[in-house]
């Protein structure tokens, strides 16, 4: 039954998140940019409202609430209108310990998921992003070569979040004709994390390379065990998290407008009396909503474990072509002040342009 | 709980649906290239139909019901074509609708049964109703008011059986000046001079109507209200507020139409060998054709509206006010079946244009959506001053 109705739980969770983007996010996220780092104590933070333990079960040391994707839309959506960067960093850890939740082993689920459900910040990373132009990362160059039970991986990944501080990398390689996922610890032989990356936007973002010098890992590595893991569906939620990333900017942007044109002055009267500014602020509205719809859609179907790679590419598109149009007129919305570093708008510009190019660093 | 998934009775509705406006579809052509016609009420395929169809599914609580079901049952008519069904519907025109809304028990039983269309624009006046020219005059000698003024682009004009009508009682009022008027086809004075001649949807019904001391006994005023409220408008906004449900049925009718241009497209490229590859991530775009990317650029653009057309209706569903919400996805979808059937013509070149096939068509007819009940600039007006808290007088 097709139904748009939020949960009270859902509408909680929103509620919730709103506030602390409001209060915590928001407050820093300029100073953040500038200083392309973020606090410490921000993670910790961010980690004690257990984004990420919530829907961990208990047996391995979560509050085993219902995994729901569509509340981690929401709830994504929410953080993101505080400030992009800050939302990915709280939720990296998700990332990582949804992906063995979702596709894991026992094993792998109990040696890894406790390490998520502890008093301090902990996180591991996902590397699906490869350096050149046009890498895909449905189609990796990465590969894992069988040598015996054993996988030897080779290859370069760029854009892993939180690169510089993860304990375990989850990297996709092709192994034979198929797609794999291997749990790489951070201290195995061969592995090589470069230095922080430099982007035009989601500049605080923790990120780096990694290079994987024939790094020899045993069965247990691969996630899923011998029968594998659907990376397609991994990229998906990945892809749907980012659109929600991409939607809480856009509102960012829209609800940062609206007050302002009604303030600035132009000819004797608010600018937002013009209807070229009035519609302009419309269609930023209608463009948002339409695509929280979209990500909803794509969240409930994988939510359901329906197969959401159609949905996933068809929210994620959206969002990056909608999210850099809002954002672009943001700027002109504000026209000078738009250009200056003094309001928040040409960072959520850079940053558009960023998130709608970038894979698998952030998931739901 | 936020659900997109079909159910099997919704998809078993929903083929139903198709399959009927398929049978429609094959009428499409000829009835556009031959407007003057009247489309048939009832195809010769109907009677066969429904004989083999059986029933339609009866649906269980888990089963998509309400304003969404009817949105999508819209989709899927106007998927077939605009104007053809395999049976017509009797009733259920705009006129009925305000009459169901306005209208007194005594109004709604004499005239309930029968089909009425809805009289608002004028040559002179489109989207702004409070400039209605067309005059009522009470005479209160024989307690008949006598109408004057012309009306066009009336949807099921020339079938209906009566109109509701919208005219002014008092011009020095404005807005609340507007009244509604029951008037019933053969009126002396009520004549119907001809079907309109349109860029698309022209097999449809669609008129021009003229009254010249047309004469109706007094308590043919729908709600029969005859004062003038002072400050306020509530009058005309009982009959605005009819248009909530209608913006999203407007929004899906057009949304029918570019989903069978998507689907053809669709058939046209795969026919062709272009690979739709939805795996395509970010930087996946090397491998994707310039038409498959532009296709699954529509194919975006069509869910995002359709989603945003069944939130409405959802919404409505739920009692809760979808008054923004009607505005915002009859825009986008205004907006949205334009980009779409053209760019499924761009894609599909010169054959798009051919009248051997119904792209062009789907083009002429779908444009219309971003015009009719309210353009797509008005629906921004409304969502702006919603946004910015402004009234009509602040944003105009």
């Amino acid at each position: 039954m097709i139904s748009f109705g939020p949960s009270e739980e859902q509408e909680l969770v929103r509620d919730a998140m709103r506030e602390f983007a409001a209060d915590a996010i928001r407050p820093i996220a300029r100073a953040c940019d500038e200083a392309s780092e973020i606090p410490q104590d921000f993670l910790e933070t961010a980690w004690s409202l257990g984004l990420t333990s919530t829907q961990i079960p208990e047996a391995y040391g979560g509050a085993g609430e219902a995994r729901s994707l569509v509340t981690n839309a929401i709830l994504v959506e929410e953080l993101a209108v505080g400030d992009a960067t800050l939302a990915i960093a709280a939720v990296a850890p998700s990332l990582f310990a949804n992906a063995i939740l979702d596709q894991g082993t026992e094993a792998q689920k109990q040696a890894l998921l406790p390490r998520f459900c502890g008093e301090t910040f902990a996180t591991g990373a996902l590397a699906v992003v490869e350096p050149g132009a046009l890498a895909d990362a449905s189609r990796p160059r990465t590969v894992a070569e069988a040598k015996g039970t054993a996988f030897v991986l080779s290859g370069q990944k760029t854009a892993v979040v939180m690169g510089d501080r993860a304990s375990h990398f989850l990297v996709t390689a092709r192994v034979g004709d198929d797609l794999g996922a291997f749990v790489v610890p951070r201290d195995a032989a061969g592995v090589v994390v470069g230095e922080q990356e430099k982007r035009m936007g989601l500049r605080a973002l923790p990120s780096t390379s990694l290079a994987l010098e024939r790094v020899e890992v045993g069965p247990e590595a691969l996630l899923g065990g011998a029968s594998g893991a659907d990376v397609q569906q991994l990229l998906n939620g990945s892809r749907t998290a980012l659109a929600a990333v991409m939607l809480g900017l856009s509102r960012a942007v829209l609800e940062y407008c609206v007050p302002y044109s009604k303030d600035r002055v132009a000819f004797d009267e608010p600018i937002a009396k013009k209807q070229s500014i009035a519609f302009r602020l419309a269609d930023m509205h209608i463009e948002q909503h339409a695509l929280r719809q979209l990500v909803w859609q794509a969240a409930s179907l994988l939510e359901h474990g329906e197969d959401a790679t159609r949905a996933a590419f068809l929210a994620r598109s959206y969002a990056a072509e909608k999210s850099m149009w809002i954002a672009d007129n943001g700027v002109q919305v504000l026209g000078g002040h738009g250009f200056i570093r003094e309001h928040p708008v040409e960072m959520w510009f850079r940053n558009a342009r960023t998130l709608g190019v970038l894979e698998g660093v952030v998931g739901l | 709980m936020i659900d997109f998934r079909l159910t099997e009775t919704d998809r078993a509705q929903l083929e139903r649906t198709r399959a009927e406006a398929m049978i429609c579809r094959r009428y499409a052509r000829e009835l556009d290239e031959n407007e003057e016609e009247m489309i048939p009420d009832t195809l010769p395929e109907a009677d066969d139909f429904y004989a083999q169809a059986g029933p339609v599914p009866s649906t269980g609580p888990e089963d998509t019901q309400g304003p969404v079901m009817m949105l999508l049952q819209t989709m899927g008519h106007y998927w077939g074509d605009y104007s053809v069904r395999l049976k017509r519907p009797m009733r259920g025109g705009l006129g009925n609708a305000a009459l169901a809304a306005a209208g007194t028990e005594e109004q709604k039983r004499k005239w309930g049964d029968l089909l009425l269309s809805m009289a608002i624009t004028e040559p002179g006046c489109g989207s702004d109703p409070s400039r209605v020219a067309t005059t009522a005059v009470l005479d209160e000698t024989t307690n008949e008011w006598i109408l004057n003024g012309e009306k066009i682009f009336v949807t099921t004009g020339i079938r209906a059986h009566g109109v509701v009508l919208w005219a002014t009682i008092d011009k020095s009022a404005g807005r609340a000046g507007i009244k509604s008027f029951l008037v019933e086809k053969g009126t002396p004075g009520f004549e119907v001079p001809h079907k309109e001649k349109k860029l698309g949807i022209r097999a449809d019904d669609t008129a021009a109507y003229v009254f010249k001391d047309c004469r109706i006994p007094r308590e043919n005023l729908l709600g029969l209200d005859e004062s003038i409220p002072k400050a306020s408008s509530g009058g005309f906004r009982g009959v605005m507020k009819t248009f909530n449900m209608t913006r999203p049925l407007t929004a899906a009718m057009g949304l029918g139409i570019a989903e069978a241009a998507l689907d053809a497209t669709r058939e046209e490229l795969e026919a062709a060998g272009v690979v739709l590859d939805y795996t395509a991530g970010p930087g996946g775009l090397g491998r994707l054709s310039a038409a498959a990317e532009r296709f699954m650029r529509l194919e975006a653009l069509f869910e995002a509206s359709k989603l945003a057309t069944l939130q409405c209706g959802w919404m409505a569903g739920q009692g809760l006010p979808n008054n923004l919400e009607s505005s915002v996805c009859k825009a986008h979808a205004g907006s949205a079946v334009r980009q779409i059937t053209q760019g499924c013509i761009e894609i599909l070149g010169a054959a798009g244009v051919s009248r051997e096939h119904l792209f062009e068509k789907w083009m002429r007819d779908c444009r219309i959506t971003d015009i009719y009940e309210g353009t797509g600039e008005i629906q921004r007006l409304i969502i702006a001053r919603g946004l910015l808290d402004y009234t009509r007088h602040d944003l105009k």
